[in-house]
């Protein structure tokens, strides 16, 4: 959308009643699989993901919602995606879709060979395989390019790594900025588990040494990887927020004060319409960043990084407020508070931190070119 | 969800797009232009008139009243278009057409709507809104200004009290008007409206003096107005029904506006830091002028999922308060950094420097945004009770006969 039409708002800005009703089925489905009680009862046993709650997310065909129909998958677009972040974030559940439906899956989407895609579209589509994508190396800055491929043999260290340890495959990141594409299960990678903040998503340290790994070879994908990836965390984090914003509500409305329900207090009722407000304008954004996504991609630079800003915003007050009003019981383990206040740092530092989207959102505003960072 | 127009929406686009740059240009005012109440009345006056001869004002009213009778998605179309040029519109005239019109239009009775649509939408009636009052002004209902019948017969009401921040009511025509004609029972239903010709002897307004420095708002003292019965709207008692229609036409009217979060970047990308590069390499500057892009952005498209709502027939209701909560404070922010901005040229410009003058003026006009309409604390009432179902707040004046009432 050019600067000056920026007026122009669209006539019909809404979800089509299609992707409203696959919303609402998955869910459905979380609610029936992925309880609080289960999250606790993974955490309990150190478990890396809800297996069973990705092979049901499997048959229900979500996993292959925005896989071409070639390679098995549905062929939906990304505000489908979108609709079952959305629902994912909300549930805070423990499954791997963002590291291998999102990132990992559509990175071979963009750079794979038809050989790539043709061994490994179909098996993510229908979860036998678990991707990931691996990008980070410790400290410093997010997207790093240490690792090297050479003579298909990969080197280097990647950390962390979100569900390394149960993936198959893994795109890296690798000097040059291209992709390289390495099975996990072989003797040239080492998988050392980390003490992950988020006890609902493991996180791994990648050696590699000598790996087998292929080169992936469509080049300067990255930054149409992360805008994409950017949007859906944009809907998982408003799907997180919303619920979060519920469990507040709910317990202000039960819980008795000085003779009164606690939501019947201003500083409870105007922090809670803080957070409606901020949830409302992330997913307004996210709606945006998922129409750019499929049908302008010369927006969606700018479109996903205010999607992404709105989504840590909106997830931040939310995740923090809720445990506030839920006072001492807040800080049980019993309470749920502790889930998405945890996911919630998790999801405002993976793809790049505020700082960072900040610094794209502005690049992408004509009239700021060559300022980076 | 699509951001291209239908073929008969972008035919009207086109439409009003060619009738725009055929007329608007000569209605146009310089960015920074100041002039005299009367002047800027005039003027939004004569574009109501290009409109009207044109047939873009009232799109959405029946055609024998004046209108367009247009129920889909034209009115925003047009509006979107007029908004790319800076014409002389504003409260003056959105006073009548956003709030008066809607009124007379579910309220009034047939007579009331040939004598007052058709010559509104013409720019012959201009109107404001006499609500607010010294005691009343969140609390809208606690308003004591009252009217009780003459007693010659004539059916006529004497009108006695007094309101407060009544914009430009000292250069229309017309106003709307709360009061109370009943202080025996609740506050919310003793209150009768009408509508009232701001030249009936005993009505004056004083202007007061605004703190950016123009006097648009006064207070009105009404002593012993004669209103004749025929200009009450609504039943006897029912006031407070019509005043929920006005300002709900208001809330729906105050969204998301553009506010210049991209000509800051553009400012911050031409100054020089003094260090061999620009404002815009500031980190911290950086992350505000981000932050508040993503702001507005997420305004503009809330705004849009609401007309979208609106368009399908449904009514957003409190939703539509989010967007003003958010934007007042938005702009506030935004309007502050662009003067942080400028170094101590932004609290002392040069002569000439209109640009820094707009901001040090949108500045201050900013606190205005998070009071009139609706004040940021009645917003978030507002949300928290109707959007996420919370209680109502404790009220000890609900039940209790106005008459009774301390204060
Ligand atoms: C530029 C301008 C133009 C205006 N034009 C018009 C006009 O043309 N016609 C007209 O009738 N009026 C007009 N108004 C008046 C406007 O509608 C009122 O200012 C507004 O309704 C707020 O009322 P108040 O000023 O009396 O503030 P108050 O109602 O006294 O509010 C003071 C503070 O108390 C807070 N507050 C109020 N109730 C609560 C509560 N329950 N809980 C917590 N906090 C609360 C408010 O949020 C605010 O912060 C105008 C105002 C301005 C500034």
């Amino acid at each position: 959308m050019d600067r000056n039409d920026w007026a122009r708002a669209a006539m019909n800005f809404d979800l089509s009643d299609e992707q409203k009703m696959l919303g609402e089925q998955a869910r459905a489905l979380l609610s029936d699989l992925s309880s609080f009680d289960r999250l606790r009862v993974l955490i309990d046993s150190g478990a890396e993901w809800d297996e069973p709650l990705w092979r049901a997310l499997a048959d229900m065909g979500f996993l292959g919602a925005a896989i071409p129909e070639a390679y098995g998958g549905l062929g939906l677009g990304a505000l489908d995606l979108g609709v079952i972040m959305e629902a994912l974030g909300a549930a805070n559940a423990a499954v791997p879709f963002m590291s291998s439906i999102v990132l990992g899956a559509e990175a071979i989407r963009l750079a794979g060979s038809e050989a790539q895609k043709a061994a490994w579209l179909p098996k993510l589509a229908s979860g036998e395989a678990v991707a990931t994508f691996a990008y980070a190396e410790g400290p410093g800055p997010v997207f790093a390019t240490g690792v090297t491929l050479e003579g298909g043999r990969l080197n280097g260290s990647k950390s962390p790594v979100a569900d390394a340890g149960i993936a198959d495959v893994a795109v890296v990141l690798v000097a040059g900025g291209g992709f390289a594409l390495v099975e996990l299960g072989q003797p040239g990678v080492a998988r050392t588990r980390l003490d992950s903040f988020d006890q609902l998503r493991a996180h791994y340290r990648l050696d590699f040494a000598e790996a087998a790994a292929e080169a992936m070879p469509g080049a300067g994908k990255l930054d149409r990887l992360i805008d994409q990836a950017a949007v859906q965390a944009a809907f998982e984090a408003a799907g997180a927020a919303e619920a979060c914003l519920k469990m507040a509500r709910d317990y202000a409305m039960e819980r008795q004060m000085f003779g009164r329900p606690l939501a019947g207090y201003q500083a409870i009722k105007h922090k809670l319409a803080d957070v409606a407000v901020a949830t409302e304008l992330a997913r307004s954004n996210a709606y945006y960043g998922g129409w750019a996504a499929e049908s302008s991609p010369d927006d969606l630079p700018a479109a996903a990084a205010a999607a992404r800003l709105s989504g840590i915003k909106c997830l931040e007050m939310a995740a923090r407020e809720n445990l506030q009003v839920h006072g001492g019981i807040g800080y049980t383990f019993e309470a749920n508070c502790h889930f998405y206040y945890r996911r919630e740092r998790m999801l405002a530092v993976h793809l790049g931190n505020r700082g960072f989207w900040a610094d794209r959102l502005l690049n992408a505003q004509p009239g700021s070119q060559g300022k980076a960072a | 969800m699509d951001f291209n127009d239908s073929p008969a929406e972008a035919a009207f686009r086109a439409e009003a797009r060619d009738w725009l740059a055929a007329h608007a240009p000569a209605h146009e005012l310089a960015a920074g232009t100041k002039m005299p109440d009367t002047e800027e009345a005039d003027r939004g006056r004569a574009w109501m008139r290009e409109l009207y001869a044109g047939g873009w004002s009232g799109l959405t009213f029946p055609k024998a009243l004046g209108g367009r009778g247009l129920s889909g998605p034209e009115a925003v179309i047009f509006a979107e278009e007029e908004g790319k040029y800076h014409l002389p519109k504003g409260p003056f005239t959105s006073i009548g057409t956003g709030m008066a019109l809607p009124v007379i239009a579910k309220h009034g009775t047939e007579a009331q709507k040939q004598r007052f649509i058709e010559p509104t939408l013409k720019g012959d009636i201009t109107w404001c809104q006499l609500f607010s009052e010294p005691a009343a002004g969140s609390d809208l209902a606690a308003l004591r200004t009252k009217a009780v019948r003459a007693d010659d017969g004539s059916g006529d009401w004497i009108v006695n009290g007094q309101k407060v921040w009544s914009s430009w009511a000292h250069l229309t025509d017309w106003g709307i008007l709360v009061v109370r004609t009943d202080p025996a029972l609740p506050k919310h239903k003793g209150l009768t409206f009408f509508v009232v010709d701001m030249k009936t002897p005993g009505i004056e307004t004083r202007p007061i003096r605004q703190i950016s420095g123009a006097s648009e708002f006064n207070e009105t003292f009404l002593t012993d107005v004669r209103i004749p019965d025929a200009n009450r709207l609504g039943a006897e008692g029912e006031g407070w029904a019509c005043c929920m229609t006005v300002l709900m036409g208001e809330r729906l009217g105050s969204g998301a506006h553009r506010s210049g979060v991209e000509p800051l970047i553009d400012y911050a990308a031409a100054t020089p830091d003094g260090q061999g590069g620009t404002m815009l390499d500031d980190r911290a500057i950086r992350q505000q002028l981000a932050e508040a892009l993503a702001e507005e952005q997420g305004e503009r498209f809330f705004q849009a999922r609401l007309r979208t709502m609106v368009s399908k027939g449904e009514n957003p209701g409190a939703l539509a308060g989010m967007v003003k909560l958010a934007y007042a404070s938005r702009y506030q922010k935004t309007n502050g950094l662009a003067l942080e901005l400028r170094g101590l040229a932004g609290i002392a410009p040069e002569a000439g420097d209109t640009a820094t003058g707009d901001v040090q003026y949108d500045y201050i006009y900013s606190t205005v945004m998070r009071i009139a309409g609706g004040a940021d604390e009645v917003l978030r009432n507002q949300i928290a009770e109707r959007v996420l179902g919370m209680p109502g707040e404790v009220r000890m004046d609900k039940d209790v006969p106005f008459e009774s009432l301390k204060g």
